[in-house]
């Protein structure tokens, strides 16, 4: 995937952040962190809480200011310009944890509004962004007029998604966006994600614990620990590591468990398995062979 | 960044001010007060100050926190010191410019009053600064408690001092949260007019109240869950003592105090 010809979309250098600088709260969240990915790369962030990623992801677009260190979009530094920090702003959208609770329009439309709007959009261009939003978050049209705040749990994340998706950000960062759903609500984000994602060759970063997501989507794995990237690589290249995930407490996808358990026991299946379809492909060939 | 407020913030410590019971505490500190505006003399007024240099050096606040807390109060500061200036009146004038005088008397007053108030604020903070919130709720319960006898809801009071001293820093959390998830939606909270700033704020009250209301009845049903039922009968984890050091605080506080009144006898270098 790293193409040595094409550039970086974003990159950090160095980065390091500090909160509570001088008081005894002090706290070194992220510590030189290199970091580059490239446009239409599908990446997952796992680490404990605490371990850094969040602070990480909101230098992605400039909310937070390293205290040393650099990041970079299309290589030119974002904090170069207020200008072209408030680009950069639209660029990337952060989706934050829980972000049914930034709602606060009195209607569903508005609130979907309110980024494009502060794009300094033309009401046209607005409706057409917050009616294409809307369809990637597969929210009904006659909703609308509602007040965000009648609506339940999961349509509430999926209204806040499509707040940021209104503003069609060419990299969307997610913070655990499926947390607290059920498995349907987690599963509609996640496709609703993947449809942003092909329609707009969109660049996804996204948060998150769930290994089985992670396995199934992403094209890049990057494990953040006591404020560092620790792991870097494919899910295949990751997960085939699983006592290091283990050690450092994070548990590697059920299906990769149990292959590698399989082997352990002498069966002669492919160690890349991280999905229960590729689970099941596998015993089945091994069935076949059997068989014949 | 909003983190950095320091308005009722305690730094955790292990020093003898930190150790003080919070009554002590308390007690001690409205002794202060009193004892700061009954020193009228330059040399009662000087003990004060050696004094709160000593509490603050007991308690390893750096200074630079301790005068952090000044920030809010430093229009009222300026504003003070002016009136001082001009309107204190006096004898010895010094500069006079058509109704502008003023006076060797109003500079010394108003230099005076404004360290005063430094001092005012400075000690007050040391009490918020050295002792947790939950302590000092519960130092405020049992001094309080006489008044039970009169039918003054005191736990009550003291259960909602202690509820919403802990919610300040969640509340402060969930601010900073809301305005970075209002920022990346390309909100604009620093730039326009009065007007346009006092609209840029709704996004931020509107869930913020939204989410305090649903963190109060959270709490409500995790008390009510937990069989609170008030203060009748309720015993605590903690129970606040008042130990050696206390009464040593005490007698130190009597002693500055029995000065103080000395010093006043004397009337020397009134101020």
């Amino acid at each position: 995937m790293k193409g040595a010809l094409s550039l970086p979309l974003i990159r950090t250098e160095k980065l390091t952040h500090t909160y509570s600088i001088g008081t005894p709260f002090e706290r070194v969240a992220v510590l030189d962190v290199d970091f580059e990915m490239e446009k239409g790369e599908y990446l997952a962030i796992i680490g404990h809480t605490g371990s850094g990623k969040s602070t990480f992801i909101q230098h992605l677009n400039g909310l937070l200011k390293p205290n040393s260190g650099r990041v970079f979009f299309e290589e030119r530094d974002i904090h170069d310009s207020k200008d072209w920090t408030r680009q950069v702003r639209f660029m990337v959208g952060i989706v934050f944890q829980y972000p049914e609770y930034q709602l606060f329009e009195s209607t569903l439309y508005d609130d979907i509004a309110f980024g494009p709007r502060n794009m300094g959009l033309s009401e046209n261009e607005v409706h057409l962004r917050v009616m294409e939003a809307a369809g990637f978050a597969s929210i009904d049209i006659s909703l609308m007029d509602k007040s965000p705040f009648e609506l339940s749990g999961g349509l509430k994340r999926r209204a806040a998604i499509a707040g940021v998706i209104a503003m069609q950000p060419q990299v969307l960062v997610l913070d655990e966006p499926t947390a607290g759903l059920d498995p349907q609500g987690r599963e509609e984000i996640i496709s609703n994600i993947n449809e942003y994602k092909r329609a707009h060759d969109a660049t996804i970063i996204m948060v998150t614990h769930n290994m089985e997501e992670v396995a199934k989507n992403v094209n890049r794995i990057v494990i953040f620990e006591n404020g560092g990237i620790v792991m870097d690589g494919s899910p295949g290249e990751v997960f085939s590591q699983s006592e290091r995930l283990l050690e450092m407490d994070l548990s590697p996808p059920q299906a990769t468990l149990i292959a590698q358990q399989l082997i352990k026991l002498g069966l002669k299946i492919d160690k890349d398995i991280y999905t229960l379809s590729q689970l099941r492909f596998a015993l089945n060939k091994l069935q076949s062979h059997k068989n014949n | 960044m909003l983190k950095d407020i320091t308005l009722g913030q305690y730094f955790p410590g292990d020093t003898i001010v930190h150790r003080l019971d919070p009554r002590t505490k308390l007690i001690l500190t409205m002794v202060y007060i009193t004892a700061l505006f009954m020193a009228n003399v330059l040399p009662a007024f000087l003990l004060m100050i050696i004094v709160l240099m000593t509490c603050l050096a007991l308690s390893k606040i750096k200074a630079k926190t301790a005068l952090k807390g000044i920030k809010p109060v430093v229009f009222i500061l300026v504003f003070m010191t002016l009136l001082n200036i001009f309107f204190y009146g006096g004898d010895t004038i010094l500069i006079q410019f058509y109704v502008i005088v003023i006076t060797k008397e109003g500079i010394l007053r108003a230099v005076y009053m404004a360290v005063r108030l430094i001092m005012l604020i400075v000690g007050s903070f040391l009490l918020t600064y050295t002792t947790s919130p939950i302590a000092l709720t519960d130092g405020i319960e049992k001094l309080l408690n006489p008044l039970k006898k009169l039918k003054a809801p005191v736990h009550e009071l003291a259960m909602m001092m202690s509820i919403a001293l802990r919610f300040i820093p969640t509340l402060i959390e969930e601010t900073d949260k809301i305005m970075s998830a209002q920022k990346s939606r390309g909100a604009d909270f620093e730039s326009g007019g009065l007007v346009k700033r006092a609209k840029a704020i709704l996004p931020i009250i509107i869930p913020l109240f939204i989410s305090a209301f649903r963190r109060a009845d959270e709490l409500a049903i995790a008390m009510e869950s937990r069989c609170y039922h008030g203060g009748e009968g309720r015993t605590r984890m903690k129970e606040i003592k008042t130990s050696g050091i206390d009464y040593a605080a005490y007698a130190f506080a009597g002693i500055i105090v029995a000065s103080i009144i000395l010093l006043r006898r004397t009337g020397l270098w009134m101020i």
